[in-house]
Formats: structure tokens, C-alpha cells, sequence
């Protein structure tokens, strides 16, 4: 590959992040059924579903569970479509390679007579790996559900009211606003790198043009944080941050935690081994 | 390295999210006690540069291209505290931002990535660079090798992590429940990549991130470089922490015997006695998943048994009868001779260290 190559692999990682950030902002403020409720109803409701995913010990169950993200997803107007690219194609291509060994290794039954000398699918293999990928397909699917319908800042206050140390919650939020500034710098100096560079450098020198690249990044976002300081300090901070929670609960969020519950703990139930 | 939902069980993700908590909790009680509240925009800058320095594709020998992980740099800077802080929310913002790693398991990948990484890359920095000047060629090198170490330290516990699963969660049938593969597949198919590829990333971009920091802001590398004598805004205030630390460390002393109320026995930890009676072998094969137990002790067990005999064996020493005294009075003993030991070592580096070195 060439350096342009290369560092056009870079850009595309950095727009790629960002351009992914601004989808789930884009959807968030759709009106559909998890953006109309609270956001600690979202987080805490989708995170029961999820663990009730990883507790089940059916597959049959985990399928019903994916059935009801699903759902979720249409009635909140996310595009399956993204959720086919962002999700369940990502997903496939990764636990799907990690799970097709799983069919021969997997001691068990043989399903199939193979030729002298080839491995053998066994039911407990092609059991175990359909389980990995349903069981990983729908945990991912229910988070990216909370991330695409929940604005960054109301997931930051959510885990506040759910006792996460405000210091913590501080330098979340913090963090997000910084990546995309350091992102889009990071983008611009290899642009401006890319458009300077005639001829072909080896890998060693590459690699030290992105080494020397982080480290620019690295003491400008140094001397940034020095900066964000003085002027988080004139404005009178000291080390205590006020978030405003103003959520409020409606009758329809109670019902929709407690439907969560419901699928969550019927998931867990009938999921028994 | 991130750890999706779903391929760890549930019980392991509690314990990996109560080792993470641990972490967390001195980070965040050291940074509360030091800080300067500078600190609050210090790290979570240098999480953001995690974040986007895990981006940067880093063409490596071969062809093949990896990213780093950012942790060593920020262990480099920021001290093994601030490591773990900035790199657990790097990793917290991909997983509930970006999808990137799971939520059930982000307890697991800030434990392996955050904790682990940052203190084997602090720990392999500070050995390997111990006493060099803030110049020193030493430094690139101690930096590689600690990006190097401290990426492979957390995919080797990563690869445990997932190896363990089909030994203890199975169904009726034996069909695993979670990530599929034993040990003997996890960890040759975890280990090779990050010993070719990601390894080999984090070592080349820590070293040069640290080359360019000695040329264009060596003040940066000072904090951790054990050249200076006043304490960086990481490290703790010796005073008051160190009452505290005794007081930790007799209170965990006086519950020792704790471990006397764990049922069976720890796998692996046989001793070759337990092969010799048919009680011993079926506990062994009760914590094996009732793997075939061989009949007699393994001849490469027998052999080496006897290479060393502790002089307080299974933490009861002959002359106590209650096995809990017994465990208490050895952890007594094993306290007392590692303080011994640190204060050995550190007589021996103050010894060892030219005048004028430490200023």
C-alpha cells in the first residue's frame, strides 16, 4: 500500500468516527418510542435486556430477545439499514470468523461423515457457534440502540442519577467534546502531510512521520488541557462539578421499566438450562 | 482486544468489573487527594488523545498495518493512576459511544487494557529506565518494551478470560455457552496477533512518542522518571498514606483466614498428595469438569515435587493447631519478609545510585 494509501487509512478511521458520531446524533433526535422516554429508563431498561441476554442459557430465548430489539428499533425509526451495516454484518464478520472453528473444535456428535483425516461439524460445534453470534448480535444490537437514540450528554446524566462519581461523569463528558477537537486536528495535520509529500517513503520513515504526528497531537492537547483549566478556573471551578438532572418520570416511562423487567426477567426464567 | 457483549458469562463479568472498580477506586482516591483539579482536564485530554491515537493505522514490518492502544504513553506521563483513569474512559466512550466493546464486559476491557496495561507498562518503563537521564536512548528503548509487554500482558488476560469460559459454563450437553474455545485455542489464536502486530504497534508508537517528547518537551517524561524528589501531582502524599497502608495491610492480615471458607480446591493448585487418594482425585476431577483424573501421580509431577519443600507448607506450620492462627501467622511471616525485601532493595538502589542522580 502506499503512504497516500496509508494515510488515507488513518483519515478514513478518523472521518469514519466522527461521521459515526453524527449518525446517532441525527437519530437521537427523531421522535420514536425509546427517544420519547427517560433517558434512566433507556439505560436502565436496555442494560436489563442485555444482561438477560448474556443469562440465558437458550437460544431460542436470545432469538425472542433479538426479535424484541428489533422492534425496539423500528418503533424508535432507526434505519435497519444502519443497523445491518453498523451491527449485524460487523458483528457476523467478526464473531462469525471467531465462531466458524467452534464447528470442528467443539468436542461432540458428529453430524456428518467426512473423508479419513478431515474434521467433522459436531451438533454441540454448530449449537455453540450459532449461540456466540445470536447471543453477540443482540447484546451489540441493544446497546447500539441506546447509543443511536440517546444523546451523549442525557447518557452522562443517566449514569449520574445512577450514582456513577461525578468526577467520573465529569471527565466522560469532557473526554467526548475533546476527541472530536483532537479527531478533526489529528484529520487536518494529515491532510496538510499528505498534500506536502511527493515520492514514496518507506515504512521506517512512515512510521515516524505518524509517531512524530502523535506527539504533536500529544503536546498540543497537553497545552490545551492547560488552557481548558485556566478557563474552567475563572469561571470559578474547584474541583465541583453541578450536572443538572431534570429529568422527570412519566407515568409511560414507569410502564415501559417495568415492561423491560418483565421481557428481561421472563428472558431469564425461560432461559434456565 | 474489546471484549463484545456476550462472550464472557455473566459471573466473570462481575468479577472483572469488581478488579476494574478497584482500579478505579485508588485512581480516583489518589487523583482526589493530589489534585489539583488540573488533573480533571490532564486526563481526560489525554483519554481523548487515547481515543484518537487508536485510530492512527501504523504500517509495521511485513506489510500489515496495526494501532496502538495509547496506554503506555499515558503511563509514561501521567503516572500508573492516571493511566488507569484516562484509559478507562477511552475505553468506556467506545463502548457506550462508539458500540466498540460491550457494556457487560466493559468492566472487562478497562480491567485487561486500563489496570493491567497501565501497571505493566509503568512497572517494565521504570525498571528498564531506572535512573537514565531524561535523554537517555534508555528511555525509547524502556518504552517500547513496556508498550510491547503491556499489550501482550493484557491479550494474554484476555485470552484466560475467554479460555476459561467452556471449562466452567456449559449446558446439559456440554455445549459451551459463551466464547467456545479452551485455553489451548485461546490463547495461541489471541497471543499470535498481538505478539506480531499490535505489540509491535504500541512498542514503535511509545517509542517514538517518547523520542519526540526527549527532543520537544522533556518536561513531560519527568513526572515518572524517578529524577525528581517532589512529588508529580500523581503520586501520592507519603505522610498520611502510609498509616493508611499499614492499617490496610494488618486489617487484610487479620482476614486471611478468610480463605479457609472456599470450598474445594484451587484448580491447577494440586499438591502431588492429592493424586494418591480417590478423595483427592475427585475433587480434582470435580473442578475439571470431570475430565479423566490419571490413577496415580503424573510421573513429571512426582519427579518435581521434591525439588523444594516450603519450610511452612499449605500456610500451617506443623507447630500451630488451629489452621486459622495458622493462616494468620503466615501471612504475618510473608508480610514481614517482603517488607524486609523492599527494604533491602531499596538500601541496595540508594547505595547503587551516583550522587547527584536523584536532583
Amino acid at each position: 500500500m502506499s503512504q497516500r494509501g496509508k494515510f488515507a487509512l488513518t483519515l478514513a478511521s478518523l472521518t469514519r468516527a466522527m461521521s459515526g458520531a453524527l449518525t446517532s446524533e441525527i437519530v437521537a433526535r427523531r421522535s420514536g418510542l425509546l427517544q420519547s422516554l427517560d433517558p434512566r429508563v433507556r439505560l436502565a431498561g436496555l442494560l436489563m435486556l442485555v444482561v438477560a441476554v448474556t443469562l440465558s442459557h437458550r437460544i431460542v430465548v436470545v432469538v425472542a430477545l433479538f426479535a424484541v430489539a428489533i422492534l425496539l428499533g423500528l418503533a424508535s425509526h432507526v434505519s435497519m439499514a444502519i443497523l445491518a451495516k453498523r451491527v449485524w454484518l460487523t458483528v457476523l464478520a467478526f464473531t462469525g470468523v471467531i465462531a466458524l472453528p467452534a464447528l470442528f473444535l467443539t468436542p461432540g456428535v458428529a453430524m456428518f461423515r467426512t473423508p479419513e483425516g478431515f474434521p467433522s461439524i459436531t451438533s454441540q460445534g454448530l449449537i455453540a457457534a450459532t449461540f456466540l453470534i445470536t447471543r453477540v448480535e443482540t447484546a451489540v444490537t441493544l446497546t447500539t440502540l441506546l447509543v443511536l437514540t440517546t444523546p451523549w450528554m442525557h447518557i452522562l446524566k443517566a449514569l449520574r442519577a445512577f450514582r456513577v462519581p461525578q468526577e467520573a461523569v465529569m471527565m466522560l463528558a469532557m473526554t467526548h467534546r475533546y476527541i472530536f477537537l483532537l479527531a478533526e486536528t489529528a484529520n487536518q495535520m494529515f491532510e496538510s502531510r499528505a498534500s506536502r509529500t511527493v515520492g514514496v517513503l518507506d515504512a521506517r520513515q512512515q512510521r515516524r512521520v505518524i509517531a512524530r504526528s502523535a506527539g504533536v497531537l500529544l503536546s498540543k492537547s497537553i497545552e490545551f488541557s492547560n488552557e481548558v483549566f485556566l478557563a474552567m478556573q475563572s469561571r470559578g471551578f474547584r474541583g465541583d462539578a453541578k450536572v443538572l438532572v431534570d429529568f422527570r418520570m412519566q407515568s409511560s416511562d414507569y410502564l415501559a421499566l417495568a415492561s423491560c423487567l418483565v421481557v428481561a426477567g421472563s428472558a431469564v426464567w425461560l432461559g434456565r438450562s | 482486544m474489546h471484549i463484545p457483549d456476550g462472550y464472557l458469562s455473566p459471573s466473570t463479568c462481575a468479577v472483572l468489573y469488581g478488579g476494574a472498580g478497584a482500579g478505579w477506586y485508588v485512581s480516583l482516591r489518589r487523583m482526589k487527594r493530589n489534585l489539583n483539579v488540573r488533573m480533571v482536564p490532564l486526563i481526560s485530554v489525554f483519554a481523548a488523545f487515547s481515543f484518537v491515537v487508536m485510530l492512527f493505522n501504523l504500517p509495521l514490518p511485513g506489510g500489515t498495518t496495526g494501532h496502538a492502544l495509547g496506554v503506555t504513553i499515558a503511563a509514561i506521563v501521567l503516572g500508573p493512576a492516571g493511566a488507569i483513569l484516562a484509559t478507562s474512559l477511552a475505553v468506556a466512550i467506545q463502548a457506550l459511544f462508539f458500540g466498540d466493546g460491550g457494556i457487560t464486559t466493559l468492566g472487562a476491557n478497562c480491567f485487561n487494557m486500563a489496570v493491567v496495561g497501565s501497571l505493566v507498562a509503568y512497572v517494565v518503563y521504570r525498571a528498564i529506565s531506572a535512573n537514565a537521564a531524561l535523554a537517555s536512548r534508555r528511555r525509547v528503548v524502556a518504552a517500547a518494551v513496556a508498550g510491547y509487554v503491556a499489550v501482550n500482558a493484557a491479550a494474554l488476560l484476555t485470552a484466560i478470560q475467554f479460555g476459561v469460559q467452556p471449562l466452567l459454563f456449559r449446558d446439559a450437553q456440554g455445549v459451551p455457552l459463551y466464547a467456545p474455545y479452551s485455553l489451548g485455542v485461546a490463547v495461541p489464536a489471541m497471543m499470535i496477533g498481538h505478539l506480531l502486530i499490535a505489540g509491535v504497534a504500541e512498542a514503535a508508537i511509545s517509542a517514538g512518542l517518547v523520542a519526540y517528547l526527549q527532543a520537544a518537551d522533556p518536561a513531560l517524561l519527568r513526572a515518572t522518571s524517578g529524577l525528581v524528589h517532589e512529588a508529580s501531582p500523581m503520586q501520592p502524599a507519603p505522610a498520611g498514606s502510609l498509616r493508611r497502608l499499614w492499617i490496610t495491610v494488618a486489617f487484610l492480615m487479620f482476614l486471611t483466614p478468610v480463605g479457609i471458607l472456599a470450598a474445594g480446591t484451587a484448580w491447577g493448585e494440586w499438591s502431588a498428595s492429592r493424586f494418591a487418594t480417590a478423595e483427592g482425585r475427585a475433587r480434582i476431577a470435580a473442578s475439571s469438569n470431570h475430565q479423566p483424573v490419571p490413577d496415580k501421580m503424573p510421573a513429571g509431577i512426582e519427579r518435581l515435587a521434591t525439588v523444594w519443600t516450603a519450610p511452612i507448607p499449605a500456610y500451617a506450620p506443623a507447630f500451630i493447631k488451629s489452621p486459622h492462627f495458622g493462616y494468620f501467622l503466615s501471612a504475618a511471616f510473608g508480610v514481614g519478609l517482603l517488607i524486609l525485601l523492599s527494604f533491602a532493595a531499596q538500601a541496595y538502589v540508594q547505595r547503587a545510585r551516583p550522587a547527584g542522580s536523584g536532583e
